[in-house]
């Protein structure tokens, strides 16, 4: 079924500190999501003339 | 024939108030303003887009039934879209969570927008909750027989039997759909009543024009 099929079949690995315990892929997720909200604030949207004449 | 004395009719009263709330030129703009411009703006639509998604291969699931979605190749691809939509529904939602909390999206009368939003997130949660518990496998089964100890020990479980697969199918497929639907709905409505939220600084100057 090849190396996807392979990928999803795996256990799942953890990270534990102390009372911190997350698997990896969550980690991954809610990382990438705090990266989307920090671009979204930052990266300038097409056709926005931000402080030219703005409404 | 009127007469101009009969009282008026709860069909009156509520034309008159959503006229006066809801005009069709603030339903169906076709401008906004400037400061909506920003890719944060952009997941309160990416949300609803990926809950047309869900709701469009969650349709076709359903016509199709479980032992399609588990044996056919075609079946597996359109459980995958119907899983992977999910996911980013929630990523979008969340983001758009984020973004309205930092904006204090609350402000100018937008209360109930907000709560509509709150409601629609822990409908959505209790909604996904039923989506695990129906893909008729060893996870669904390993789920519901964890959360049954949960839901009885909170004194639920007589209620919302996790492992009454007829139940979680009925919650998830009409009952959930439709309370997420309706929420939905009523909460663009609002967005669309009380306009964008604007960015504290132009709040203020709003604020300034009003008066």
């Amino acid at each position: 079924m090849g190396i996807f099929h392979h990928f999803m079949n795996l256990k799942a690995v953890y990270i534990h500190i102390g009372w911190f315990q997350m698997s990896i892929t969550n980690l991954v997720v809610v990382l990438s999501m705090l990266l989307v909200f920090g671009l979204a604030l930052v990266l300038p949207f097409p056709g926005s003339k931000k402080g030219k004449g703005q409404k | 024939m009127s007469t101009g004395i009969e009282k008026e009719m709860w069909t009156t009263k509520l034309r008159k108030a959503w006229q006066k709330n809801l005009p069709v030129e603030k339903l169906l703009p076709d401008t906004q303003p400037a400061y909506v411009a920003s890719w944060i703006y952009m997941f309160g639509v990416a949300t609803l887009a990926s809950l047309g998604v869900i709701i469009a291969s969650g349709l076709w699931l359903s016509f199709e039934g479980a032992s399609w979605y588990h044996y056919s190749s075609v079946g597996h691809f359109v459980n995958s879209i119907h899983f992977w939509a999910v996911q980013f529904f929630f990523i979008f939602m969340v983001v758009h969570l984020w973004g309205k909390f930092w904006m204090a999206a609350w402000r100018g009368k937008r209360m109930m927008t907000w709560v509509t939003g709150a409601l629609a997130f822990v409908g959505s949660i209790a909604t996904a909750f039923t989506g695990y518990l129906i893909q008729t496998n060893f996870d669904s089964q390993w789920i519901s027989y964890e959360a049954k100890d949960g839901f009885n020990s909170v004194g639920i479980g007589s209620k919302f039997n996790v492992t009454n697969f007829g139940q979680m199918i009925l919650l998830h497929v009409a009952f959930l759909p439709v309370i997420i639907g309706v929420i939905t709905l009523i909460h663009v409505l609002l967005v669309r009543s009380k306009g964008v939220v604007p960015p504290i600084d132009a709040f203020n100057k709003e604020l300034g024009e009003r008066k």
